[in-house]
C-alpha cells in the first residue's frame, strides 16, 4: 500500500512502487488535470507540484513520494471559483485545444509562489519545459503577466 | 659585521626584492587601436575554426546572453569570477585591442591595459598555438557582432583578489613555446597533439590540480573534477576494460552517442558541440592523440567488472524506481534503444567509472534540449528524487555491470553534490 | 430564388421579396459545384438540395439542425467538431444570434453519427463557411416558422411579434414559449434558399467575443477530453506496433506477459498486436514487454533523406495541370529561377491519439477525436464487418490535431479490441513514440519556379512546378486505417485522389493571386509514398506561399520597387489591398531596428485564393556566428468576412503565427536508413517559450454582412514567407530550403 498526500488529502492506494504518479492521479484518484503528453519528461503536460517544486508526474514513481505533498491544478481552484492564475487564463482566453494548459498553470504557479515579480526572460526560461503545439504561448505569457501586474499573489 | 653594513645589505636586498616584485607584478599597457582591420573570408573561416577548437564561446557566452559578450560565472576554489566581453565593442569589449595586445593575452595572460588575467583563462595552453592561428582568431573575434555589456564584479577570496599575485603563479606554471610537429609522428597525430595541448586545453579539466590551481605536471590527463562532474582520465582509454576505439571517441567528441559508451553530458556537452563544428579530420586527430596517451601510473589496474552478484535491497528499490522513472527511455525495448542502438545504461562510461559522480550528476541535472537541433535530451530528476532514490538507482545500475566493485561512497557523493548546488 | 451559380462578386447581395429584405447568404462564388472535391466532403455525402447555402445542401431538413421540445428545450446540432479552434462556441453564437435566444438556453451537440448532420470533416477552414452558414440560415428560418406559428394561433400579423429568451410576445403581452409554438410547425421540412435578413448592425452575439464554453473546465481539471472518459469496468489497452511499415510479426512471447503482476490479455491478429489490462500502468508494462519480445521481419527500407526531393521527381506520379493563362511563358535568360524545398513535418499533437470503444448489444460505439466521424464510422464498419447502422462514432475532444493525425487509427484500434472483448469499454492510448512514428505526415515537397518581368517592371511570366505526395489520405475505406493493414486479412487503401482546385492539395495556393498575364502551374501528384502523408494545416499552401512570396520579393528587388508597393501594383482586389496596406501602416514599413543582423520581411496571401486574406510583416535579427534567430515583432492583418468571434479569430491567428514560425525555422522529421529518429520531442524539437516572438500584433478587418470566409489556416503560408524574406533582408542570403534555422544553418551565410 502506498500513501499519497494529494491536494491536502491522504490516499491509501493499492498500487506498485513503480507506478508513475500520473497514472495514480488519473486512474486511482480520478483527477484530470495532469495529462499524458509524452511520458518522457519532454512536454510538461503532466506537471504537478511535489513539495512546491514543479515535476514531471509521468516520471515520478509513487514509491518516491513518501512524506511529500503533491498538488495538482485542481488544488488551485475550480471552474466556478478559479484561483488567480486560472482566472487570468480564463480572462485572457489562454487556450486553444487546452491540453497543455493545466501543466502550464501549475508550472507558473511554482514560479509565482517562489518569486511574485519575475521579469520576462525569467518567465520564458521557467516555462520552457512545457510545450504548447497550438501556439498559445502569447496568451499564456499574457495571463501570467496579468497576475504579476495585480501583485503576483497566487 | 658592522650593524650599518647589515642594515645596508638588508636594505639592498629589500630594494632589489621590491624591484623584482615590481618587475614581476607590473606589465605595461599596450596602445589602443581605433578600428581593427577587416579580414577576408578565408581568414575569418580559419579564425572561426580556431575559436571553436578553443571553446571560447563556452566560457565567454552566458546562458541567454549574447555571443562572446561574457558574464558567465566561473566558480573556482579561490572565488567566483565572471568571464569578460570579448566582442569588438570598443568600450566594454576588446574592440580597441591590437593584435599585439590580443597575442599577449593569449600567450602571457596579460590584458591590454597591463592587468593580469586569472588562469581560469587557459593561456598556459593557448600560448602553444601558432602565430597564424592567434592572428586568425583575433580577426574572427573582431568580426563578431559588438555587444555593449560589462560582466559583474568578481568575488575573489583574499589574497587572490589582488591580481598581481598571479604573476607568481605564472612563474611556476607559465612555460612552453608554440608546439612544433614531432617528426616521428603522423600529420594527424601531430594535428591532434596541437589541438589537444593548445587550443583544446583538455588537460585543464582532465588533470588533477594542485593547491594553487595549477595542473600537476606528473599527473597530466589522469582526470579531474569540474563543476562537480568527473573529467575522466584520458590515459589508457584504448586498453580499458571497456575500451574506446576511434570511431566511438569521435562520435562522443562531436556530440553523438558513442556506441557502447554513451554521450557527452555536463560541462563536456558544450565542448563536444564546439568540436562538432570543426572539420571531421580535426575530431579524428584529437581522438587519435588521446587514444595514444599511455597510462603512466604503475598502480595495478582495478579488477575487471563482473555482474552476477545478488542486488541489495536498495538496488531492488532502484530497480523499481527505474521502471517508473527511467524505463520509458532507457528500457530495453524503448525506441531510443531499439531505433538508435543506444547502449544499456549499465554499459555507459558513467556507470563503469570508479566514481559515481557523473551518473549522479546526469540523473540530477539531465541534459538540455535544443529547439534548433535534435539532442539526446534527458530531464532533470533533482526536483523529484531524493538522495536515497538517486543512490538506489545508482546502486541498481552499478550492480548490473560492476557488481563486484560497488560504489562505497554513494551517499557521501550525492550529499556533497546537492550541497554544492545550493550554493549561490 | 436561386442562389447564384454564376460569377458573383463579394459585395452584399440582396433580394427584395414581399417587401422584406431577404438575403441569400451565398456559397463562396468559385466553388458552387466543387464541394465533392474538397477535403471536407466525404463518402456517402449526397447533395440533396444544391441551391441551399452551406451544409444545408447535403442536410436540408431543418430538424436535422434544430429541435425544440418541452423536455430538452432548444437543441442545436452540428456535424462539425471542436478541435481547439473555438468553433463550437462560434457556431453556438451563430445559432443563438439567429434564434435570438441567449446561448445558455441552447443545448449544443457536435458530431455524432446517431444524432447530427453529416458534414464530412472539420477541416480546410470550412467550419464556419459550411456549418456556420447552415446554422445562420436554419436558425433564422426556424425562428421565423415559430413566429408564424404563434401569429396563426393569435390571428395576428407576424410582424407585430417579438421574441426574448425563447419566448414569443405580442404587443398585448401575450406570450408563448418556443416549445409551445413548435407544436404548430413541421420542422421536418427542407430549408428554404432564403432566410430572413438581419443586418450586422443589429447583431448582439455574432461579432462579439463570447468566452469559450470549454475553457473553464480545461483550467481546473474538469473532464474535457476523450482521454478523460471513464466508463464502468473500462479496460486499458496499448498497441504494439511493428518496427516499420511492411514488417510482419514472426513471434511474440505470450508467456512473458503472464509474469506481470495482473491479468493481461493479448490481442493478436496477423501482425496486429495489442495488450489489455484493468490497470493502465499494467497495460503500459505489458506493452513494454511486448515490444521487447516481439520478433518481426525487416519491413520496407526507409528513403535516404539527403536525396528525398530528387526521389520525389523519380517516383511514379500523375501530372495535373493546375492553371494556365495567357501565352506559354517563354524561357528567358533573365528569368528568376528558384528551387524551393520542404521536409516532412509532423502534426505533433501534444496529446497522442486516444479512443474509447464499446461493443455492446450488437452496437459498436466509438468515442474519438477524429475530424470526421461519418467516414470513420464507414471505415470501421467495413473493417470489423458490421453494418454501418450498427456502428456509432461520437466526437469527443482530443488535443489539437492540425489535420489528419492518428485519431482515426486510434479509433480503429479501439474498435478492433472492443470487438475482441465484447461487453467491455476499451480505452486505447497511443504512446508519444507511436504518434510520432505512425501519424500521417505532411509531405516533403519540391517546387521549381521561374518568373520574369516585362520592361516596365511588372510580372509577366510565371512557371511553377510542384512535386508532392498526397495531402488527403482520409478514411474513404477501411484500407485507409493503419490498423487494418496489420490484420491477418489486411485491407488495401483506396487509390489516392488529389483535392481539386480551387481548394487544392499539394497545389493549394500554388496559383498566385497577383496579376500575371502568362502563367503555367503544374502539380506532380506522386503516388508512391515513402512515408504515409495526409492533410496538415494549410496543406501545400505553406510551401507554395513561401515560394511565391520569396519570388515576388526577388523580382521586386530587380524592378527596384519596394516589396510592399510591388505587391500592391499587382493586386486589384480591394480587400487584398486593404490587409497589405493595413500591415504596412501598422508596422511602419519598412522600419527596422538598428543593430547587427536586423531585417524585415513582408508577405501576403489569400487562402486558396477564395478564403481569408492575410498580410504579415516580420522584424527579426540574426546572430550570424551562432545562427540564432530572434523574432522581434510580428504584425498581421486578416480579413475573414463577417467575424463571428473576434477573440476566437485572434487566438487562431496568434497561434498560427507561432506554429508556422516553428515549422518554418526548425522543424523536420529526421530519418535515415537505420530508422526514423524523430520518435519523440528530442528528435523533433519545436518552438518553446524562449524562442517566442517578442511581440505579436494582429489587426482584424471585419466585414459585417459579408459571407464567412475560412480563418484557421490563413496564416501558415504568409508567416513562413515573411520569415524567409526577413532573413534575406537581415543576411543578404535567400534561403529556399525549409527549415531555415536549424543548428549550423549560419554556415550558409559564410559562402
Amino acid at each position: 500500500m502506498i500513501t499519497l498526500d494529494i491536494n491536502g488529502k491522504t490516499h491509501e492506494l493499492d498500487i506498485a512502487d513503480d507506478m508513475p504518479l500520473l497514472y495514480a492521479l488519473r486512474n486511482q484518484v480520478g483527477l484530470n488535470g495532469a495529462k499524458y503528453g509524452c511520458g518522457l519528461g519532454q512536454c510538461g503536460a503532466c506537471t504537478v507540484l511535489v513539495n512546491d517544486k514543479p515535476v514531471f508526474s509521468c516520471l515520478t514513481p509513487c514509491g518516491a513520494l513518501a512524506g511529500k505533498s503533491v498538488r495538482t491544478v485542481e488544488s488551485l481552484g475550480s471552474a466556478d471559483q478559479p484561483g488567480a492564475l486560472q482566472k487570468a487564463f480564463i480572462e485572457e482566453q489562454a487556450a486553444q485545444c487546452g491540453y497543455c494548459i493545466a501543466g502550464m498553470i501549475v508550472r507558473a504557479q511554482a514560479l509565482l509562489e517562489a518569486n511574485p515579480h519575475p521579469d520576462d526572460e525569467t518567465i520564458r526560461r521557467h516555462m520552457a519545459p512545457n510545450l504548447c503545439r497550438c501556439g498559445t504561448h502569447v496568451r499564456i505569457l499574457a495571463a501570467i503577466k496579468s497576475v504579476i501586474a495585480q501583485g503576483g499573489k497566487v | 659585521m658592522k650593524r650599518k653594513t647589515i642594515i645596508d645589505v638588508v636594505l639592498a636586498i629589500g630594494v632589489v626584492g621590491l624591484g623584482f616584485a615590481f618587475w614581476m607584478m607590473w606589465r605595461p599597457e599596450i596602445a589602443t587601436v581605433s578600428q581593427p582591420l577587416k579580414a577576408d573570408r578565408e581568414t575569418l573561416d580559419r579564425g572561426r575554426r580556431v575559436v571553436e577548437a578553443g571553446d571560447c564561446a563556452v566560457c565567454h557566452t552566458r546562458p541567454g546572453g549574447a555571443y562572446m559578450a561574457g558574464g558567465l560565472p566561473l566558480v573556482t576554489p579561490f572565488g567566483t569570477l565572471f568571464t569578460t566581453n570579448i566582442t569588438p565593442d570598443p568600450e566594454s569589449g576588446i574592440g580597441k585591442w591590437s593584435l599585439d595586445a590580443f597575442e599577449r593575452a593569449m600567450r602571457e595572460g596579460i590584458a591590454r591595459d597591463g592587468h593580469f588575467l586569472y588562469p581560469a583563462f587557459p593561456y598556459v595552453h593557448y600560448r602553444k598555438m601558432s602565430d597564424a592561428d592567434i592572428a586568425d582568431a583575433y580577426a574572427y573575434l573582431m568580426s563578431v557582432d559588438p555587444i555593449t555589456y560589462t560582466a559583474p564584479q568578481n568575488h575573489m577570496v583574499f589574497p587572490m583578489n589582488f591580481r598581481p599575485l598571479v604573476s607568481f603563479w605564472n612563474l611556476l606554471f607559465l612555460h612552453g613555446d608554440p608546439l612544433e610537429p614531432l617528426p616521428n609522428q603522423s600529420a594527424q597525430w601531430n594535428r591532434g597533439r596541437y589541438l589537444v595541448e593548445g587550443a583544446g586545453h583538455c588537460s585543464s579539466c582532465h588533470s588533477p590540480l594542485n593547491l594553487i590551481g595549477g595542473e600537476k605536471s606528473s599527473e597530466r590527463f589522469n582526470g579531474g573534477v569540474v563543476d562537480g562532474w568527473t573529467a575522466p582520465a584520458l590515459r589508457g582509454m584504448s586498453e580499458a576494460q571497456h575500451p574506446w576505439n576511434e570511431a566511438q571517441l569521435v562520435a562522443y567528441l562531436t556530440g553523438e552517442v558513442a556506441e557502447g559508451h554513451g554521450a557527452a553530458a555536463g560541462p563536456m556537452l558544450p565542448v563536444s558541440l564546439s568540436i562538432a563544428q570543426l572539420p571531421t579530420e580535426d575530431a579524428h586527430a584529437i581522438a587519435q592523440y588521446i587514444l595514444d596517451l599511455k597510462k603512466t601510473s604503475s598502480d595495478a589496474p582495478s579488477p575487471p567488472c563482473t555482474s552476477g552478484v545478488k542486488p541489495s535491497a536498495r538496488a531492488l528499490m532502484g530497480a523499481s524506481l527505474f521502471d517508473g522513472a527511467c524505463a520509458s527511455c532507457h528500457g530495453g525495448a524503448a525506441p531510443m534503444r531499439v531505433i538508435e542502438s543506444r547502449p544499456a545504461l549499465a554499459n555507459t562510461s558513467a556507470v563503469m567509472e570508479d566514481s559515481p559522480r557523473n551518473l549522479i550528476q546526469t540523473i540530477l541535472q539531465g541534459i538540455p534540449m535544443s529547439s534548433a537541433a535534435s539532442s539526446h535530451y534527458m530531464p532533470a530528476f533533482a526536483p523529484s528524487l531524493d538522495d536515497t532514490h538517486v543512490a538506489a538507482l545508482a546502486e541498481y545500475l552499478r550492480n548490473q555491470s560492476c557488481a563486484n566493485r560497488p560504489w562505497t561512497d554513494l551517499d557521501k557523493t550525492i550529499k556533497s553534490i546537492r550541497a554544492q548546488e545550493q550554493q549561490p | 430564388m436561386k442562389t447564384s451559380t454564376q460569377k458573383v462578386d463579394l459585395s452584399r447581395r440582396a433580394f427584395m421579396i414581399n417587401g422584406a429584405l431577404v438575403m441569400g447568404f451565398a456559397l463562396l462564388p468559385a466553388i458552387p459545384r466543387a464541394f465533392a472535391d474538397t477535403e471536407v466532403d466525404t463518402l456517402g455525402t449526397e447533395i440533396l438540395a444544391p441551391d441551399l447555402p452551406g451544409s444545408l445542401r447535403a442536410t436540408p431538413h431543418l430538424d436535422a439542425w434544430i429541435r425544440i421540445d418541452a423536455k430538452d428545450g432548444i437543441t442545436v446540432y452540428t456535424g462539425k467538431v471542436e478541435l481547439g479552434t473555438g468553433v463550437k462556441t462560434a457556431l453556438l453564437q451563430i445559432a443563438a444570434e439567429r434564434l435570438e435566444v441567449p446561448p445558455a438556453l441552447i443545448r449544443f451537440l457536435t458530431a455524432d453519427t446517431a444524432l447530427t448532420p453529416n458534414e464530412g470533416y472539420t477541416a480546410g477552414s470550412h467550419t464556419i463557411v459550411d456549418s456556420g452558414t447552415a446554422l445562420f440560415n436554419a436558425a433564422a428560418q426556424v425562428r421565423q416558422l415559430l413566429l408564424e406559428s404563434a401569429a396563426r394561433q393569435w390571428h395576428l400579423n407576424v410582424d407585430s411579434l417579438t421574441t426574448r429568451d425563447a419566448v414569443i410576445y405580442d404587443a398585448q403581452g401575450r406570450s408563448m414559449t418556443y416549445a409551445q409554438a413548435v407544436a404548430g410547425v413541421q420542422l421536418h421540412r427542407f430549408a428554404s434558399a432564403n432566410s430572413p435578413f438581419k443586418p450586422a448592425s443589429r447583431f448582439t452575439l455574432i461579432g462579439q467575443s463570447l468566452p469559450r464554453l470549454d475553457i473553464p473546465a480545461k483550467v481546473s481539471g474538469g473532464a474535457a477530453y476523450v482521454q478523460d472518459m471513464r466508463l464502468p469496468d473500462m479496460l486499458h489497452a496499448r498497441v504494439i506496433r511493428p518496427p516499420r511499415r511492411g514488417s510482419q510479426l514472426l513471434e511474440i512471447d505470450e508467456a512473458a506477459l503472464g509474469k506481470l503482476p495482473g491479468e493481461v490479455k493479448l490481442i493478436r491478429n496477423g501482425s496486429y498486436l495489442a495488450v489489455v489490462a484493468t490497470d493502465e500502468w499494467l497495460a503500459v508494462k505489458a506493452m513494454r514487454e511486448g515490444y521487447a519480445t516481439a520478433r518481426w521481419t525487416a519491413g520496407n527500407p526507409l528513403p535516404d533523406s539527403t536525396h528525398i526531393h530528387q526521389l520525389l521527381t523519380e517516383l511514379p506520379a500523375r501530372r495535373y495541370p493546375v492553371s494556365t493563362k495567357g501565352d506559354l511563358p517563354q524561357p528567358t535568360p533573365h528569368a528568376y529561377k528558384a528551387r524551393v524545398t520542404k521536409q516532412y513535418l509532423m502534426h505533433g499533437s501534444i496529446g497522442p491519439s486516444c479512443a474509447v470503444a464499446w461493443f455492446k448489444d450488437g452496437t459498436l460505439t466509438v468515442w474519438t477525436h477524429s475530424q470526421g466521424v461519418y467516414p470513420l464510422r464507414a471505415g470501421i464498419a467495413e473493417m470489423v464487418g458490421l453494418p454501418v447502422a450498427q456502428v456509432r462514432c461520437i466526437h469527443a475532444e482530443g488535443s489539437g490535431c492540425y489535420g489528419h493525425n492518428g485519431a482515426d487509427d486510434a479509433a480503429a484500434d479501439a474498435a478492433l479490441i472492443a470487438m475482441a472483448i465484447p461487453g467491455k469499454p476499451i480505452r486505447v492510448q497511443w504512446m508519444r513514440e507511436q504518434e510520432n512514428l505512425w501519424e500521417p505526415y505532411s509531405s516533403a515537397m519540391l517546387a521549381e519556379v521561374e518568373a520574369g518581368l516585362d520592361d516596365s517592371g511588372r510580372l509577366r511570366d510565371w512557371t511553377y512546378e510542384l512535386w508532392s505526395t498526397p495531402h488527403n489520405e482520409r478514411i474513404v475505406n477501411a484500407g485507409r486505417l493503419l490498423p487494418a493493414w496489420l490484420l491477418a486479412n489486411p485491407f488495401t487503401p483506396a487509390p489516392s485522389v488529389p483535392i481539386a482546385q480551387p481548394e487544392g492539395d499539394g497545389d493549394r495556393n500554388a496559383v498566385p493571386l497577383y496579376e500575371i498575364p502568362n502563367l503555367k502551374v503544374d502539380l506532380n501528384f506522386v503516388l508512391t509514398m515513402p512515408f504515409r502523408t495526409s492533410a496538415m494545416r494549410s496543406l501545400g499552401a505553406h510551401i507554395n506561399i513561401f515560394a511565391i512570396e520569396s519570388t515576388v520579393d526577388e523580382l521586386a528587388a530587380r524592378a527596384t520597387v519596394d516589396p510592399v508597393q510591388f505587391r500592391l501594383n499587382h493586386l486589384s482586389d480591394p480587400r487584398a489591398r486593404a490587409v497589405v496596406e493595413r500591415v504596412a501602416a501598422e508596422f511602419r514599413w519598412p522600419q527596422k531596428a538598428t543593430g547587427p543582423g536586423s531585417g524585415v520581411g513582408f508577405a501576403f496571401a489569400r487562402y486558396k485564393n477564395i478564403m481569408g486574406y492575410c498580410a504579415i510583416a516580420v522584424q527579426l535579427h540574426v546572430q550570424r556566428q551562432t545562427g540564432q534567430v530572434t523574432i522581434d515583432r510580428v504584425v498581421a492583418a486578416v480579413d475573414v468576412g463577417q467575424i463571428v468571434s473576434p477573440d476566437g479569430l485572434l487566438n487562431q491567428i496568434q497561434g498560427g503565427i507561432v506554429q508556422s514560425a516553428s515549422w518554418t525555422l526548425y522543424e523536420r522529421i529526421l530519418y535515415d536508413a537505420s530508422g526514423m529518429h524523430s520518435f519523440d520531442w528530442s528528435g523533433y524539437p519545436i518552438m518553446r517559450f524562449p524562442d517566442l516572438p517578442q511581440q505579436v500584433e494582429v489587426h482584424l478587418i471585419d466585414q459585417p454582412d459579408q459571407p464567412f470566409l475560412g480563418a484557421a489556416e490563413i496564416v501558415q503560408g504568409p508567416m513562413a514567407a515573411a520569415l524567409g524574406n526577413a532573413i534575406n533582408d537581415a543576411t543578404g542570403k535567400r534561403l529556399l530550403d525549409l527549415p531555415l534555422a536549424r543548428r549550423g544553418w549560419q554556415e550558409a551565410l559564410e559562402s
